[in-house]
């Protein structure tokens, strides 16, 4: 059984202890523990069912790579599911509960497949689900789904805030044991500005656990003369429990802080995403423990050797009172050590190699612990933990030797260099048969803009172990990266280190044994597995992990690719190298989206825009409507109407009095020069240079290919000066059009332009009775004669300084008034106090779509989708054949664009008097080669017409404007059809006498 | 005549570090040929001079920024905006420019303190360490687009209008007490 141990305990504080909740139950541990010792404190060695057979599985290491112990942390609004118990502080009041088990923990019907393993093998739902194909959705999938996945997603709106920060260096080391630490020193005496970043809360690495003398100190003591030196550098930020999960190109890193997670509502954001540029990055990020696969190496109570005297020394927590040790290398033998300092009984040393011999062996030998050469597990025996070993010959079949009995059991397959972040951006890595492990290859590292390493690999992540080799590598990446190459070669060929390949134990093992062997003990993928894929014909690397799903599980194969590949080129009979890895990607640990969204949530989810009015419409009951990144008021209902009878009744108002529209959200862009008519000739398909002073005109815009792309109406301000009005959504997109082309193509041409959009708030004021509001406000002459339809002049209305337009969206007798943005809510209001007496309303985009369809004004986004040409909207009126050039001229000069052949606009009234659906066809005879029913033309606006009490329509209709009269019939979708007759688009006012008045 | 709103109406946020929305400013945009000699004198008419690439620099109270190749922004008090904008207008008179009254088209920060600058790290990819003095530094608020320079022991800020309430929205967010950067 695991317990805590009576005294030591690096981390931890005895004297503050912390409750928490696992599966209900309150347990304590003390501060400094995190939640995996504490549950190993506890004698909690069962925290989890395997994803696929549901085999009860324990703790297996101390660090990000652990596979097992992940638990749903929190819960309600700060549930996490997955979270590592290995990587997770304990805090007072912390509540976990374990995943993936049926109905509890102890007792899972789902371990039924663990029987049924046979059935289960690896890419069975390719195999096992095909037939009868009805049966994978109804049947088979919704049951993997349940049997399978691990953590529940949470349901509720997430409590915690979270944040990003940009930061930048010279030199970004990541890692904080002694590499990392040297690295930051030596950059940082040099002067370079230095960020350290180490995943883990505390500093130093390995180093004080393993107890190593590092440069002629111990290792305890040089940590902390060097964090004494790096904390005095000012140039040197230190930052630990922040993981670095990402290299991107040119020197990006993103990494993610832990602030608040052991502390949650305090106030702070619970993590934070730092977004770093960095001139070069030094991966000082360690090496993880390799497994070794022996039969029932997944059971509770196996652990990697280096996690174990982790928690020993860490935490003063006994994994078991008797452990077998197992190993293929020397460093599990300071687990050995480590257990018998602590007073724990180590009955025997298992060691593959025929004849190990070192320093760490011997101390062992001398310590009288058992070793037993060339010796292997045949099986661990036990269900829910170990209760014993049995021994075989590492060169051998699995014939038992000897069974001991033990509560735990230390495995070390040697060590894999943590080469994620060197590869994420495309560093290339050697095969070292010394140490049987993938090294970063100083000859291929990834590029900076330059054409320089961006990366520097440095201590065990460049396959380098021993102290002082790990003192000059650091020292070395830190300041001097370019020779490094040469050094570290230097010092992998003077390390006495090596670790040779036990892939499978014992290597000759029965089928049997090897169906019990766990490659990936998060996704259950055996070595039987991959031995059976590779029979079934995979040979890619990339293949078989898919097929098996072999380190595609949460960890990513941290402690299953080496091992997975390993036999999967011995299957093959192929040389490791000629496997290769799967790719390396990033996150290196799972980020949560919580953090990677930063502040964009709630009300700064994204920008809003509001108009000088917004606050006017929010405190009057506006519905709104999206309408680009702005919210424009659809209808403002009144308290028990409809948004539909609003609509009506602001249209109707309208028509026949007063109606004021907020249209601030117009593009307004100044454009002014010299050469600024011609530059609008070529922009507009119209001719804007001809327009006079203190006129305005509508004009359209294409693109290249002839399709239009905005419109609006411009007025001419002075002799060198146009005011361009876009639509809502196209201000800024015109404006950077119009830099475009000034930047880029017509860099010659004397033209400025200025977007002055925001800058005004533009009110139309629309209805008969609108000069007589305007002349009540007064200011400026706002006659027929002084200021005809078509006509723009300046001057003052209420007393704030105006620009008046004479144009109509509507149809009728409008004026659109841009006041400074800062007077813009003043006017509003002054309009609405004045217009009290002509019964004045406020309208929505709604009212205002439904008026200007009832006039046949086309809407940019509406009758247009970029496919449609000004011809086929009718407006040739509006595109010049006089200009030699404008933008779109030779586009819709084109065969396809130029045939009469095209769908055209015309208008629609249904026979019955309904409203056509939205995106209704138009049908035609007969049927396609797919079997869908023909269409000749679309319906692209459709409103109810309260002028005209029924449905009106406009849309786009092969041959339209030659078949006026004829009935057409559109489907609709509850599968039924309406007929409508062709007409012309201007349902009112075609003379437009009201607008001209 | 009604008096000038600023966007929000000037709340203040005290976290770790002061945030105010201020203004109503005056901004007037000047595009022009900024090596034209003509130009100086125009900026010497109104008490301002050219400044350097990337930089604004300050007279009194007005300053003149440099927002691109041929554009500046000019900030003066907000009554000013007419006489300064036609003085310009009249010494330029000739001379191909642009400019125009944005006093309204724009939201104004001040974000204070010592720790001012670890709001802004918060939502601009900028390297503040290396903002010069007298920097005038565009670039983006989390999604927004902005400009800021450092002054009287703060940073001022100039965003959108239309945006104002969600820069408010990230500088309160950036500089909630607890949420340090750094500890100095």
């Amino acid at each position: 059984m695991s317990t805590r141990l009576a005294s030591g305990g690096r981390l931890i504080d005895r004297k503050t202890t912390q409750k928490f909740t696992f599966n209900g139950t309150w347990l304590s541990g003390f501060s400094g523990d995190t939640l995996a010792s504490a549950l190993l404190a506890n004698d909690q060695m069962l925290v989890g069912r395997s994803f696929k057979y549901h085999r009860p599985r324990g703790i297996l290491a101390s660090g990000p790579e652990e596979p097992n112990a992940l638990v749903n942390l929190g819960r309600d609004d700060r549930l996490e599911p997955n979270q590592r118990t290995t990587t997770t502080p304990l805090f007072d009041g912390l509540q976990a509960t374990s995943q993936n088990h049926w109905p509890s923990l102890e007792f899972d019907i789902g371990v039924v497949n663990n029987y049924a393993a046979r059935f289960l093998p690896a890419g069975f739902y390719y195999k096992t689900f095909i037939h009868p194909r009805a049966a994978w959705k109804h049947l088979f999938e919704p049951v993997i789904r349940k049997s399978a996945g691990l953590g529940r997603a949470p349901k509720d709106r997430d409590a915690d805030r979270y944040e990003q920060a940009y930061a930048f260096c010279d030199v970004l080391v990541v890692g904080g044991g002694i590499a990392g630490l040297q690295a930051a020193l030596s950059a940082g005496r040099r002067g370079d500005r230095v960020i350290l970043l180490e995943q883990a809360a505390h500093w130093g690495g390995r180093a004080p656990v393993d107890g190593d003398a590092v440069g002629g100190m111990a290792a305890g003591d040089w940590l902390t003369a060097a964090l004494e030196e790096l904390h005095a550098l000012p140039n040197v930020t230190l930052r630990a429990a922040c993981t670095a999960t990402g290299v991107y190109d040119h020197g990006y890193v993103l990494a993610a802080e832990s602030l608040a997670d052991a502390t949650p509502g305090d106030g702070r954001p619970r993590q934070r995403l730092w977004r770093i540029r960095a001139g070069r990055i030094v991966t000082a990020t360690g090496a993880i423990e390799r497994p070794l696969s022996f039969a029932g190496n997944d059971i509770p109570g196996v652990m990697l050797a280096a996690a174990m005297r982790d928690y020993v020394v860490n935490h003063a927590v006994s994994p078991g009172d008797r452990t077998v040790i197992v190993t293929n290398n020397d460093d599990a033998y300071r687990t050995a050590l480590v257990l018998r300092d602590a007073g724990l009984a180590v009955p025997v040393i298992l060691d593959a190699r025929p004849a190990p011999a070192g320093p760490l062996v011997e101390a062992a030998r001398a310590r009288g612990i058992r070793i037993e050469a060339g010796r292997a597990i045949a099986k661990v025996q036990g269900g829910k933990r170990v209760t014993g070993v049995q021994i075989c010959l590492q060169a051998g079949e699995g014939a038992v030797l000897e069974e001991i009995s033990c509560d735990a059991v230390a495995m070390s397959g040697g060590w894999s260099p943590v080469v994620h972040l060197w590869s994420h951006c495309g560093g290339k890595l050697n095969w070292d048969d010394r140490l049987s492990a993938f090294l970063p290859d100083p000859a291929r590292p990834p590029l900076n803009h330059d054409g320089r390493a961006m990366v520097t690999p440095a201590g065990a992540a460049a396959g380098i172990f021993e102290p002082d080799a790990i003192l000059t590598s650091g020292e070395v990446a830190g300041a001097d990266p370019d020779s490094l190459g040469e050094v570290q070669d230097e010092l992998l060929a003077r390390q006495s280190v090596v670790v040779p390949p036990v892939w499978v134990m014992p290597q000759g093992a029965r089928a049997d044994l090897r169906a019990k062997m766990w490659l990936d003990f998060q996704n259950d993928v055996k070595v039987s597995d991959v031995q059976l894929a590779a029979r079934e014909g995979y040979e890619s690397v990339e293949h078989t992990k898919r097929y098996t799903t072999l380190g595609m599980a949460t960890d990513q194969g941290k402690l299953s690719n080496i091992n997975g590949l390993a036999v999967l080129a011995q299957a093959l009979g192929e040389d490791i190298p000629q496997v290769g890895t799967t790719t390396f990607r990033p996150p290196y640990t799972p980020v949560t989206l919580g953090t990677l969204a930063g502040e964009a949530r709630g009300e700064i989810f994204q920008p809003l825009r509001r108009t000088p009015v917004h606050g006017w419409h929010e405190s009057h009951g506006a519905y709104f409507e999206p309408v680009g990144l702005w919210r424009r008021p659809y209808c403002y209902p009144r308290s028990g109407e409809s948004h539909a009878d609003a609509v009506k009744r602001e249209v109707l108002n309208t028509r026949a009095g007063l109606g004021l529209l907020d249209a601030s959200t117009l593009g307004k862009i100044i454009v002014k020069g010299p050469d600024a008519g011609r530059f609008l000739d070529m922009l507009y398909t119209n001719m804007m240079s001809t327009l006079p002073v203190g006129k305005c005109r509508y004009g359209l815009m294409c693109n290249e290919q002839g399709f239009l792309s905005d419109d609006g109406v411009v007025a001419r301000l002075d002799e060198d000066t146009w005011l361009c009005h876009t639509t809502s959504g196209g201000a800024d997109r015109i404006h950077g059009w119009m830099e475009d082309w000034l930047q880029c193509e017509w860099w010659d041409w004397k033209v400025y332009t200025a977007n002055l959009t925001e800058h005004y708030a533009q009110i139309a004021v629309v209805g008969p009775k609108a000069r007589a509001l305007l002349e009540k406000l007064g200011g400026m002459d706002v006659s027929k004669e002084a200021l005809p339809f078509m006509a723009w002049s300046e001057g003052s209305l209420a007393g704030i300084p105006a620009r008046a337009f004479r144009i109509s969206f509507s149809g009728e007798l409008s004026y659109e008034i841009a006041v400074p943005a800062s007077q813009g809510l003043a006017f509003w209001e002054a309009c609405l106090a004045a217009g009290a007496e002509f019964g004045i309303s406020p309208y929505g985009t709604e009212a205002l779509h439904v008026m200007r369809a009832e006039k046949g004004f086309i809407m940019i986004g509406d009758e247009t989708d970029g496919t449609v040409t000004p011809l086929d909207l009718g407006l040739a009126w509006a595109v010049s054949k006089k200009k030699a050039d404008f933008l779109g001229k030779r586009g819709m000069e084109r065969n396809h664009l130029s045939s009469p052949d095209r769908w055209q606009l015309v208008g629609f009234e249904t026979l019955d008097g309904s409203v056509i659906p939205d995106g209704a066809y138009i049908l035609a005879e007969g049927s396609n080669d797919n079997g869908q029913r023909n269409v000749q033309g679309r319906v692209t606006s459709t409103y109810y017409s309260p002028t005209l009490k029924h449905g009106i329509a406009m849309g786009l209709l092969h041959h339209g404007p030659s078949r006026m009269g004829e009935v057409v019939e559109f489907n609709k979708t509850d599968g039924g059809t309406v007929k409508a007759r062709v007409a012309d688009p201007v349902f009112y006012d075609k003379t437009g006498e009201k607008q001209n008045v | 005549m009604s008096e000038p709103q600023s966007a929000l109406g000037n709340p203040v946020f005290e976290g770790f570090a002061t945030v105010r929305e201020i203004g109503p400013i005056g901004m007037i945009t000047l595009r022009a040929t900024l090596s034209a000699p003509v130009l100086a004198k125009a900026l010497a008419g109104v008490g301002l001079a050219l400044p350097a690439q990337r930089r604004i620099l300050r007279q009194g109270a007005r300053a003149a920024g440099w927002m691109s190749s041929d554009e500046l922004l000019i900030l003066l008090p907000h009554s000013e905006v007419p006489e300064v904008l036609a003085s310009l207008s009249k010494a330029l008179q000739g001379e191909h420019h642009l400019l125009a009254d944005i006093s309204d088209a724009r939201a104004v920060f001040r974000i204070e303190g010592v720790k001012a600058g670890q709001v802004l790290a918060k939502l601009c990819p900028v390297d503040l360490d290396r903002l010069e003095p007298g920097e005038l530094r565009r670039s983006r608020a989390a999604q927004v687009a902005c400009a800021f320079w450092a002054e009287d022991d703060g940073f001022t800020l100039i965003s959108f209008r239309s945006v104002a309430g969600y820069v408010m929205g990230l500088l309160t967010h950036s500089a909630q007490t607890g949420s340090e950067l750094y500890s100095a």
